[in-house]
């Protein structure tokens, strides 16, 4: 069993960043455990969703930033819907994504990959490149595409663009993330 | 009202074929879309993932370019969009968010705090042109087509953001389905999520969700499934030789956009609806359906024939003591 002595670990400045940036109050939480009987990804999580929450009232910054779940989160919004606080978990998980990846702590790098290279694609193109994105994930990922048995069934249907669409606005879309990144590092 | 029209990426790509059915759909019922001009990606799941203020800013700059056409309403099929311009429009409400936006654009702040509202094509349809009204003009109703609506996780949740039907249990489309005369199986599965985008990332997430899905529909005994969200479509139709179906029993089990259905039911020419670009044949659903149909009638020829064979004896057996009594 993982005992643990809450006083010793626990994060004041974490458990109040995670409030003000989710504009959730955690210690509504009474662990009746309805997110977790209802989130669809638990069988892959380590730790459960009500359980990060326990852990967040405990202020176990560590053992919650460290954790897969909060990559694995499908953010359906099922566990905020049935919530019987009117907590926002989802929005939680999302904000703990944020806060770990400031951290630099990623703890299933291919999700993250994948999602960087989505944005890339809208940065570079303004509209999302969908084969662009999946060429770009394989190169930084190097995994042989793990979907290529699927190609049979798609390509015939003239779905995948070979070409990006562009839009005159791709500057202002530059921009957008030029200024985000600016205000992250300062 | 004055609607604008959010196709969203995909609707370029992968889901051309929800693009060109919601197309010609409104069209058939008179709704006129007016394209934002020069769109960009809401940023969908990896923006929010990152930080909800970029998220904000990607979706901002389309309601706004929205309002600078003269329009008062977003309608977008796809749910993914959907979830970030009205999760974007709802938090301009606060003067910090807003503000840090504001920052991100090349727009003023003020501008954001009275963004045009956002809805689904589904709501525009259910809501603005009416379920009687599409009755109306249904020209080939479907017969014996037993559907599962797919409602897809984000589209009615969270509640207090989407304000659109129940959040655990929509009939919408289920309502929608039944105007156009198809038949709605019950379908515990409505909301729950097919995986998103883990397909890529996390076969094995995608293949329990979806294929969880699958098998409840073909337990209900549907001929198709239908959808309201592109990477609902792409799980469940492309990904179907990947998943895993519990109880092992594979089917091939169509997945139609509720777009399809509603134009075909209007008399839409099925290459206007794109239903050759599905994977799985749509074709097949159409022949269960018939079948269920061919089953039908030759039960009620049995009954009819029972029936008058019924009559006929007793009209027999009055004219023999008829004679008899003469
Ligand atoms: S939003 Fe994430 S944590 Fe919540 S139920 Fe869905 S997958 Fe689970
Ligand atoms: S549903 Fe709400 S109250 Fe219940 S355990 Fe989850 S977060 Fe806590």
């Amino acid at each position: 069993m993982d005992v643990t002595n809450l006083e010793s670990v626990r994060d004041d400045d974490f458990i109040h960043a995670v409030m003000e940036e989710s504009g959730q109050d955690l210690t509504h939480c009474y662990q009746c455990g309805n997110c977790t009987a209802g989130c669809p990804c638990g069988f892959v999580y380590d730790i459960q969703v009500s359980q990060i929450m326990r852990n967040l009232q405990a202020g176990r910054k560590d053992k919650v930033l460290n954790s897969r779940s909060i990559w694995l989160c499908l953010s359906c919004s099922s566990c905020t819907t049935r919530c019987p606080n009117n907590i926002d978990v989802a929005r939680v998980m999302d904000v703990l994504r944020h806060i770990a990846r400031r951290e630099g702590r990623v703890a299933e790098k291919g999700v993250t990959t994948f999602w960087d290279a989505f944005l890339a694609s809208v940065r570079k193109h303004g509209r999302v490149y969908e084969l662009g994105v999946v060429a770009n994930y394989v190169a930084r990922t190097g995994r042989v595409w793990t979907d290529i048995d699927l190609l049979p069934r798609i390509a015939p249907k003239g779905k995948l663009s070979p070409m990006p669409h562009g839009i005159q606005g791709r500057d202002e879309i530059a921009r957008i993330f030029q200024r985000y990144e600016e205000e992250r590092t300062r | 009202m004055n609607l604008a029209y959010y196709p969203g990426c995909s609707g370029l790509g992968t889901s051309r074929e929800y693009e060109r059915s919601t197309r010609a759909a409104c069209a058939a019922l008179g709704v006129k879309l007016t394209e934002i001009p020069d769109w960009s990606c809401c940023g969908s799941t990896p923006a929010h993932a990152l930080e909800h203020a970029l998220s904000g800013a990607l979706s901002a700059r389309n309601l706004v370019g929205a309002a600078r056409a003269g329009c008062d309403t977003v309608a977008t099929p796809c749910p993914s969009c959907l979830s970030n311009l009205k999760t974007a429009r709802h938090r301009m409400a606060d003067d910090g968010f807003r503000a840090k936006v504001g920052r991100l654009l090349d727009e003023s702040a003020d501008k954001l705090a009275d963004l045009p509202d956002v809805q689904s094509v589904l709501e525009t349809l259910v809501t603005r042109v009416g379920l009687d009204a599409i009755r109306a003009k249904v020209r080939q109703p479907f017969a014996g087509l037993r559907v599962a609506p797919y409602y897809g996780c984000i589209m009615t949740r969270p509640a207090d953001v989407m304000r659109f039907d129940d959040p655990e249990n929509p009939t919408s489309m289920d309502d929608l389905l039944t105007a156009l005369g198809a038949e709605v199986v019950p379908f515990p599965y409505k909301v729950e999520c097919c995986g998103a985008s883990y397909g890529v990332t996390r076969r094995d997430i995608v293949a329990r969700l979806s294929g969880r899905l699958l098998g409840a529909a073909r337990d209900a005994g549907a001929h198709a499934v239908v959808v309201a969200c592109p990477l609902c479509q792409m799980n469940l139709d492309l990904r179907q030789t990947q998943v895993e179906w519990p109880g092992g029993k594979a089917v091939d089990m169509p997945v139609f956009y509720f777009t399809q259905l509603l134009g075909r039911a209007l008399g839409v020419p099925d290459a206007e609806l794109g239903l050759e670009q599905l994977c799985v044949d749509p074709g097949i659903a159409f022949r269960r359906a018939a079948q269920v149909v061919a089953a039908r009638q030759a039960e009620e020829a049995a009954q009819a024939a029972k029936a008058a064979a019924k009559a006929a004896q007793a009209r027999q057996a009055a004219a023999v003591n008829e004679g008899g009594r003469a």
